[in-house]
């Protein structure tokens, strides 16, 4: 009977215990790293208090990460969550039954190729000599436009934001395609019917029906913004000196080049505050959403 | 129905009439698909074609064919050291799936067909681990490989993967498992049927498709993860793909025909499971919900 009682316990245990141990248990030591100033290399371990946040507090290369960041979320909120969902209905569109097989397929293939190929594969790109960017602006009569988009301190980011965008269009796209196939289409026969054009079905008929999709597109989109490292880590590791610095590049930053530990804790459990309240945000949504 | 040819005559009129402007928007929408479409197909393109070039020839004739195929270069990509990052990469991908798989598949069952005390906060911290980003677990987590002797080996990435995926597999499978009526396993039971044998015998014969899901999601992660394979392994024998193409670059930095055979080559399997099971990768993001 015993033994009866326990069997569940040994189903839920290798998960489990998986991840007390590598999720749960770091990111408890890692409030507690916060607290400490140390390197991985000498045994003197300092307890500072809230030393390191108040530090971080009045770090500007915090801000200017944070900052690059932001305009991160805000492109990718535009392109990938507003572009792709209007992308998303064109390519549902009948008039384009012939096409849209392939031209789906192909716009959803950078999704599947890793970062550290498309972060090379750009690097080439980018390239100020023989970079096919270059190439192309130089070839439409835009000579001077040309930059070395990853060695100028005003183009990198921008660079590495494109990247990301470049990647990430298809995917959101995708989503958006499989919730439009789920509407019924009766809903846009009775919309033809009485008269409804296609931009105006598009915000009477596809807009309300994906309305749930695009919250998880957009907490999704967040999420990866806020959490965005290979990307900027292939193309520029955070420079030109540190114009293209985000959060988490500069956590690996000062936790492999510079060694300061606790102060890399501290801007990890900084993420983890913004990602946790965009996790609150988004079973809010979820909830409220179930309820209706 | 009455009404049917009198609104047929109407959409009729009415397209006659908005027949210019949508000329026009269909046009401008057309072209902004094709230039998307370039956007996306020409670098992955021009990679292909780069990988069968010399340097000199990447260099002094960007945009053309190859002036010589150079198919060698797939052969030397292969043997400078692709073919170990690959090996790497089967086997972290290959285990993290199964066993990912299998202890999800474990908690799922679990908590689907019993109760018991605490199933409800084991839930909790099963699903929970969707708001940990590896971000804020990094730190303790590389003190934590070192401690526990798995630094540099394969070890080092299966296991942190397998916890950063349970989440999202556990709620999947599970959500298929509460649904499965409960008639099959009773008669199971009382022909003496364990209840491991009904996972094995009764369930996941029943849930193919949520597995292959499952298993394709993992994979997906596993093969792309890009941050823990940097930071958590050290020697060129155990990298995997993503950290492989780093070392790459910085060993190939004058034989961009080689580098490019390389980056094609590294795309190659994911890009061809996609083409191939297209239906149940789409479906598998649509389910899922949000990767990464």
């Amino acid at each position: 009977m015993t033994h009866r009682r326990l069997t569940p316990y040994f189903y839920v245990a290798p998960s489990l215990l998986v991840m007390i141990l590598f999720i749960y248990y770091p990111v408890v030591q890692n409030l507690q790293s916060s607290l400490f100033d140390w390197s991985p290399f000498s045994s003197d371990r300092r307890f500072i208090g809230l030393g390191n946040y108040t530090r971080l507090l009045q770090d500007s290369l915090f801000y200017s990460a944070l900052k690059n960041n932001l305009l991160h979320v805000l492109v990718s909120v535009l392109l990938q969550v507003l572009g792709a969902l209007v992308l998303a209905a064109v390519l549902e569109d009948r008039l384009l039954r012939a096409v849209a097989p392939l031209l789906r397929t192909v716009y959803f293939l950078p999704v599947l190729i890793s970062v550290s190929i498309i972060g090379l594969l750009f690097g080439f790109i980018y390239h100020p000599e023989i970079g096919l960017l270059n190439g192309f602006l130089r070839s439409i009569g835009l000579e001077e436009w040309t930059t070395g988009w990853l060695g100028n301190s005003k183009t990198a980011m921008l660079a590495v934001i494109s990247i990301g965008q470049w990647q990430g269009l298809g995917y959101t796209t995708m989503l958006y395609i499989v919730a439009i196939q789920k509407i019924p289409q009766e809903l846009y026969e009775a919309g033809r019917i009485d008269g409804c054009g296609r931009i105006q079905s598009f915000f009477h008929i596809t807009l309300p029906q994906v309305k749930e999709i695009m919250f998880v597109v957009t907490v999704y989109t967040l999420s990866q913004s806020i959490l965005v490292f290979s990307d900027v880590f292939v193309l520029t590791k955070g420079g030109p000196g540190d114009a293209s610095q985000v959060l988490s590049t500069y956590l690996y930053r000062k936790a492999f080049v510079d060694n300061e530990m606790g102060y890399a804790s501290t801007v990890a459990n900084m993420i983890l505050i913004i990602t946790f309240m965009l996790y609150l945000v988004q079973s809010k949504l979820f909830n409220t959403g179930r309820e209706r | 129905m009455t009404t049917l040819p009198a609104a047929l005559s109407r959409e009729r009129t009415r397209r006659r009439s908005y027949s210019a402007a949508s000329v026009i928007g269909t046009v401008c929408v057309s072209l902004l698909l094709l230039l998307y479409f370039l956007a996306v197909a020409y670098p992955l393109f021009w990679m292909v074609i780069s990988s069968f070039k010399e340097t000199n020839d990447i260099y002094s004739r960007t945009w053309s064919l190859p002036a010589q195929w150079m198919f060698s270069n797939y052969t030397a990509a292969w043997k400078q050291g692709l073919s170990d990052y690959f090996m790497n990469s089967v086997i972290v991908t290959g285990m993290t799936v199964v066993f990912n798989v299998l202890f999800s598949a474990f908690s799922a069952y679990g908590l689907s067909r019993f109760s018991f005390r605490g199933k409800h906060l084991i839930l909790a911290l099963l699903s929970a681990g969707l708001m940990f980003s590896p971000q804020v677990s990094l730190i303790p987590l590389y003190k934590l490989v070192q401690a526990i002797g798995i630094y540099d080996t394969h070890w080092t990435l299966i296991l942190p993967y397998v916890a950063f995926k349970t989440s999202l597999i556990v709620l999947l499978i599970r959500s298929f498992f509460v649904a499965l009526p409960k008639e099959y396993e009773e008669s199971a039971y009382l022909e003496g049927c364990t209840s491991l044998g009904i996972l094995f015998r009764i369930f996941l014969p029943l849930s193919m498709p949520i597995i292959l899901t499952a298993a394709l999601q993992t994979a997906y992660y596993a093969w792309n993860e890009f941050m823990f394979a940097i930071i958590f392994v050290d020697s060129d024998a155990v990298k995997t793909i993503t950290a492989g193409l780093m070392a790459f670059r910085d060993a190939l930095s004058t034989d961009w025909g080689v580098l490019m055979a390389g980056l094609t080559l590294s795309a190659l399997p994911l890009v061809t499971m996609f083409v191939a099971m297209q239906k149940v990768f789409i479906r598998g993001l649509g389910d899922g919900g949000v990767k990464g």
